[in-house]
């Protein structure tokens, strides 16, 4: 394979990764709160659906992520509400959140299957775009691509610089603790599932008007749980997460690669790649009790109420 | 210190706080009063609602009714970072702490505004070298020893420059050497003119060290006294209302071995925990043994592997009944005759929303309630109301909630389980923790009962006077070591306290020293 | 008192307070509450697609109660709810989160279908049990895998279990795609159909309803004798609500959780095989319409109780229904159903708070 098949691989790699990073930037944050919420498919098909009707009635891509991150954060406001305010179970209620949100997406969407979107415009910076090489595989992308490596910065630089990213920490340790010393516990924990949900949004706009530029029902196609699983695979740690989506961006674009190029093997066994490859990432990261009992919340997915 | 007279409001006064939770008044009509520079002991028995009238005080939970004044003003405080901004400050029971923080870090977490890294650092090893509290800012918490981790919460505390100082049972995590250090630095803060309020059920140490003590019982205050001119006897009278009864322990001889440790050592699977390194003990019928220790010392670990719930290295390291049980999971080893109460009541030792019948079930199907694999609700039921007899447990039938029980009675239905099941050996894990002193002394009566009836007892405690009144012999884990055992009547409080503090870390050996 | 909190105060003068015992009433009146709030919910939904809202309601619940095929419809698409919603429940009250029903259900399905394909001839009247007990067996091998790499490498059987859904449905497409495709079925994606020997009989004339049905009820007789007779359902409650409690007392993990998902996964795999053996006749590239994550809502509605889930899956059941016949009737999109049943799942985890919590009046501050 030389140089000129490699590179479109590579940078499909990259635009297929991008909504991962978004979606599991979010959770991450979510989790380190101490909240596990497994509603991340749902808010992303949510956002997903919410972008393309706003792509398609506005004309305007800005506010079709505006509309995606509005959308999905409303329903994660709906999840917090449940679990954080009247201390549902947030395994039960991220399901039922996954659920609801497929639902509603497909009911909200079917006047949309199949009409055409204007695609996110790739950036085209004065020449450099159309360096060999380097202008495809660096500096050829859409603006999202770009601004998924920035929040990557931004939350790495909020978890372990700043001093509210150090409380939401404390949050997800011992939310007792942190609420003894002084931390607004279940607002932070809110601001954490609220960011979470925008991050899912996101995500699912990417994929509606730049991954795939269409909307079909279950558009996700699980990419949701991919990000939850991603988020255990990075040890919950943000830089992990950014190579965990490249990891499994590659393995979806692979998939897709081995197809045009004739492999015998029947495609169905290759759509079956990603969410083989997530089973073997997770075994190999908790394969070791030690490696989760380090680095996941110790509070993970336990209600705590100030109260009580 | 006569600094209450000379100003006409108090630093803090509390009028006919009132605090209800389902089915019990933890505070009623509570009046307390805590002058500038004063140290002021909050007085009672487990159980006697000291703790939730700190936590109203500290923002964590809100009183039902009554009014609270802070120097003369009425306040409302909804929070806790509401009670640092008026000045409070609080050292907590359980640390609150994060182990993989740093000090600094879990000091700047508690402030609303922190300063930069370098500079809370200089400010941390000023008041901390001012108050003789040596702490390193830059190390790891989980590191720590739990003097030391107290350091760490007073600095914190202090360094906020609170008017009122809570104290929430600080000893109870300190060899006596240790507290001795303390009330030093007690001492010198109430000089400066800071209020402390010190919350304690032990006697001695409010009258080495309080001005006055407030007393609870029953969530009731029941009278105030200068410490210095009481003695135990007659502020224990106030605390519990009655005499203080003693236990008997017949001398006996015991009989055969029922539980030998050899050599045994146990890795942790809990990045944060102790493994256990080289122990032997022999337990003989008929015979208590006491382990004493600071928490967080081995504890854990050594009942984890006594029960089965973690596996040892070899079989023979633990021997039940002569039996080699190491490898053995927990109901193999329940069949030779152990039995165990757990530390924690409420989901480890009794399921909260099962009701008694289905909690005797819990450790009792080899006692006839399963057949076939069947349970048998008739023979649960009997014998959750025969133990709800022999105990006086207070509940509205066998079908009551464990958790809707309080603490004394919920473990008084756990340890007449146990017992009733007709161990050969039972491992009691702090049998009084968290207990009224009624049921406490039942408690007690009922493992000596055991006792003198020619089973084996372990009972693991941080409350050295209750090993001392109940225990034939005393070792003490420290660090994850076991010393040799020692008989009680040739022991002194001094000597296990040297012992405690296990002479390992060079921080602790400071503490020693000093 | 800082101005917020005083206005919180102000606005909603109550706060929540833990009961002492959780209160029963509620746990039955939750359930009842939700599907109430639920059709309300419908009504709005219907006002705003500019439906007359009775009209919409009386199509969408109450039309497919209408005669006795329509009864047999539901009790037909409740069987297979009913069979994935009881299996789940025993692995969630043991704090097992199998939620890949829907791929155990698939595969079931395919297990089967490798019986009434390849050995229907030979077979005769054994068949049929033959092939339940292969889908049965099937749904039990996709849901050993997460229990396997739960109990050996620790790994999150929710997540794992909800990938190899994506991963059966791949299975099954491949199948009738490419192996099993019917040569002689114009290249549609199906295999063919199955001998008579191979297909559930109708119970009642003029009715689709099989045999699944009073099979799926026995089951939950059965699942409730497991429950609240057996020690081991014991031991798998106590696991759920205490897991400390479970290791004090000896209880094996390992044991329960192998327990929850075979059990899970063998009855998802019969709802699956009693599907294409029922109502399909033939193994297709789609043999679900979600039935194994409607079985979820149904567990939960049902509160986690067999009998409880007998009467959840009869509302879902309907709902599926009532959706199908919105689109006939109304032109309404069919997917309003699974709005319908995330909403009545959200309605339910709110309900269910006020089983351990009531609501209280803030007492007002004592005046000086």
């Amino acid at each position: 394979m030389n140089l000129d098949h490699l590179i479109p691989i590579l940078v499909s790699t990259v635009i297929a990764a991008t909504p991962l990073i978004y979606a599991a930037l979010g959770e991450l944050v979510t989790e380190r709160a101490g909240v596990l919420n497994l509603g991340v498919e749902g808010m992303m098909l949510v956002g997903a659906v919410a972008a393309f009707a706003a792509g398609i009635a506005t004309g305007s891509l800005i506010l079709a992520f505006i509309a995606g991150m509005l959308a999905a954060t409303a329903l994660s406001l709906l999840f917090a509400f449940l679990s954080l305010s009247l201390q549902t179970n947030q395994v039960a209620t991220g399901l039922a959140l996954t659920l609801f949100g497929i639902g509603l997406s497909a009911f909200v969407g079917r006047s949309y299957a199949g009409m055409p979107i204007e695609r996110v415009p790739k950036l085209d910076i004065a020449g450099l775009s159309d360096l060999p090489v380097l202008g495809p595989l660096l500096l050829n992308y859409d603006l999202p691509v770009y601004l998924s490596i920035a929040l990557y910065f931004a939350v790495q630089h909020f978890l372990t610089r700043s001093h509210a990213g150090l409380r939401l920490r404390a949050c997800g340790e011992s939310p007792a603790v942190a609420h003894a010393i002084g931390a607004p516990v279940i607002a932070i924990r809110y601001k954490a599932v609220m960011f979470g949900g925008a991050m899912s949004g996101i995500a699912g706009a990417y994929l509606s008007t730049a991954l795939t530029p269409m909307w079909v029902e279950g558009l996700s196609a699980g990419r949701g749980w991919i990000a939850l699983a991603l988020v255990v695979f990075a040890t919950w740690k943000p830089l992990r997460v950014l190579l965990g989506a490249y990891l499994f961006g590659g393995v979806t674009v692979m998939q897709l690669y081995a197809q045009g190029f004739g492999v015998a093997v029947p495609s169905e066994f290759l759509s079956m790649l990603p969410y083989a490859a997530t089973i073997i990432v997770l075994v190999l990261i908790c394969r070791d009790p030690k490696t989760i009992l380090l680095n996941q919340p110790a509070s993970l997915g336990k209600s705590f109420h100030p109260d009580a | 210190m006569s600094a209450t007279a000379a100003l006409p409001a108090p630093r803090l006064r509390l009028r006919g706080i009132t605090k209800r939770y389902p089915g019990v008044v933890a505070n009623e009509a509570i009046d307390l009063e805590v002058g500038v520079g004063e140290i002021h002991a909050l007085l009672g028995e487990n159980g006697a609602g000291k703790s939730t009238l700190m936590k109203i005080v500290y923002g964590v939970t809100r009183p039902d009714a009554g009014s609270i004044e802070w120097d003369g003003r009425r306040v409302s405080i909804a929070s806790p970072a509401e009670a640092r901004r008026l000045g409070i400050g609080m050292v907590f029971q359980h640390f609150a702490l994060f182990e993989t923080l740093t000090v600094a870090e879990n000091i700047a977490l508690a402030m609303d505004e922190p300063p930069k890294p370098a500079a809370l650092a200089a400010r941390i090893r000023e008041v901390s070298e001012k108050y003789g509290l040596p702490i390193d800012p830059d190390r790891l918490t989980h590191s720590m020893s739990v003097g030391e981790r107290q350091r760490v919460e007073i600095v914190r505390c202090l360094l906020q420059s609170p008017r009122l100082l809570i104290m929430d049972e600080p000893t109870s995590v300190l060899t006596p050497q240790a507290v001795l250090t303390l009330f030093e630095t007690l001492r010198r803060l109430a000089v400066e003119g800071m209020s402390i309020l010190y919350i304690s059920h032990k006697l001695d140490e409010i009258r080495a060290l309080c001005d006055r003590a407030t007393v609870l019982r029953g969530g009731r205050c029941c009278g105030t006294a200068i410490p210095r001119e009481e003695s135990n006897a007659s502020l224990a009278r106030l605390m519990i209302g009655g005499e203080l009864k003693a236990c008997q322990l017949v001398p006996r001889t015991p009989g055969e071995i029922e539980l030998e440790l050899t050599n045994l050592s146990v890795a942790t699977r809990d990045p944060f925990g102790t493994p256990l390194d080289g122990l032997n003990l022999r337990v003989r019928s008929g015979e208590i043994v006491g382990i004493a220790g600071v928490s967080g010392n081995g504890q854990k670990e050594l009942l984890a592997a006594l029960s089965g719930e973690t596996l040892s290295p070899h079989g023979g390291m633990v021997r039940i009944g002569g039996q080699p049980a190491g490898r053995l999971d927990p109901l193999q080893r329940r069949a030779l005759g152990f039995g165990f109460v757990p530390e924690e009541r409420l989901g480890r030792g009794a399921v909260p929303l099962m009701s008694l019948a289905d909690n005797a079930l819990l450790t009792g199907a080899s006692a006839g309630m399963v057949r076939h694999g069947l349970i048998r609700r008739p023979v649960m039921n009997r014998f959750a109301r025969e133990t709800i007899a022999a105990f006086t447990v207070k509940c509205s039938s066998e079908q009551a909630l464990a958790g809707s029980l309080s603490g004394g009675n919920l473990q008084k239905f756990i340890v007449g389980r146990e017992t009733r099941l007709n161990p050969k050996l039972l491992v009691v894990a702090q049998p009084t923790w968290g207990v009224d002193i009624g049921a406490a002394l039942l408690i007690r009566q009922a493992l000596i009962d055991l006792r003198d009836r020619g089973v084996a007892l372990l009972v693991i405690s941080e409350e050295l006077d209750e090993l001392f009144m109940i225990c034939d012999r005393i070792a003490v884990i420290a660090q994850g070591r076991l010393s040799p055992t020692m008989a009680t009547g040739e022991l002194s409080v001094e000597r296990v306290g040297v012992l405690m503090a296990g002479g390992v870390s060079v921080a602790e050996a400071a503490d020693v020293a000093a | 008192m800082s101005p917020p909190d005083s206005l919180r105060r102000r606005l909603w003068p109550f706060r929540l307070e833990r009961r002492a015992t959780p209160s029963a009433a509620m746990r039955l009146a939750s359930p009842l509450i939700a599907a109430t709030a639920m059709a309300l919910t419908g009504l709005v939904v219907f006002l705003i697609l500019g439906q007359d809202p009775l009209t919409a309601f009386r199509v969408f619940f109450l039309a497919p109660l209408g005669g006795s095929y329509e009864v047999g419809e539901l009790l037909l698409k409740a069987s297979p709810l009913m069979l994935c919603a009881l299996g789940l429940a025993i692995g969630f009250k043991a704090n097992v989160w199998n939620i890949g029903a829907e791929g155990q259900l698939i595969v079931g399905g395919i297990a089967g279908s490798a019986v009434a394909l390849f050995g229907s001839d030979a077979l005769g009247t054994l068949t049929l049990p033959l092939m339940l007990l292969a889908g049965a067996l099937g749904g039990m091998a996709w849901a050993a895998i997460p229990a396997f790499l739960r109990t050996r490498f620790h790994t999150n059987e929710i997540l794992v279990s909800l990938m190899l859904v994506y991963i059966a449905q791949q299975l099954l497409g491949y199948l009738v795609h490419g192996p099993w495709k019917d040569p002689a079925g114009y290249n549609f994606p199906q295999s063919r159909a199955f001998a008579e020997a191979a297909i559930l009989p109708a119970l009642v004339e003029g009715t689709r309803v099989t045999g699944a049905w009073p099979l799926a009820l026995l089951l939950a007789v059965l699942a409730w004798l497991f429950t609240s007779r057996t020690h081991a359902g014991y031991r798998m409650q106590v696991a759920g609500q205490a897991p400390a409690a479970a290791l004090y007392a000896g209880f094996s993990d390992k044991r329960n959780i192998w327990l929850a998902l075979l059990v899970g996964g063998g009855m998802a795999g019969l709802a699956g095989i009693s599907e294409v053996a029922g109502p399909i006749g033939l193994l297709q590239a789609v043999i679900s319409p979600g039935y194994g994550f409607a079985a979820i809502i149904v567990a939960f509605v049902g509160r986690l109780h067999p009998f409880g889930i007998v009467l959840a899956s009869l509302l879902m059941s309907l709902l599926y229904l009532g959706g199908e016949t919105a689109q006939v009737e109304l032109q309404l999109p069919s997917s309003i159903t699974g709005l319908f049943q995330g909403s009545l799942l959200f309605y339910l985890l709110a309900a269910d708070l006020f089983i351990g919590f009531r609501l209280r009046r803030i007492p007002r501050p004592v005046t000086p």
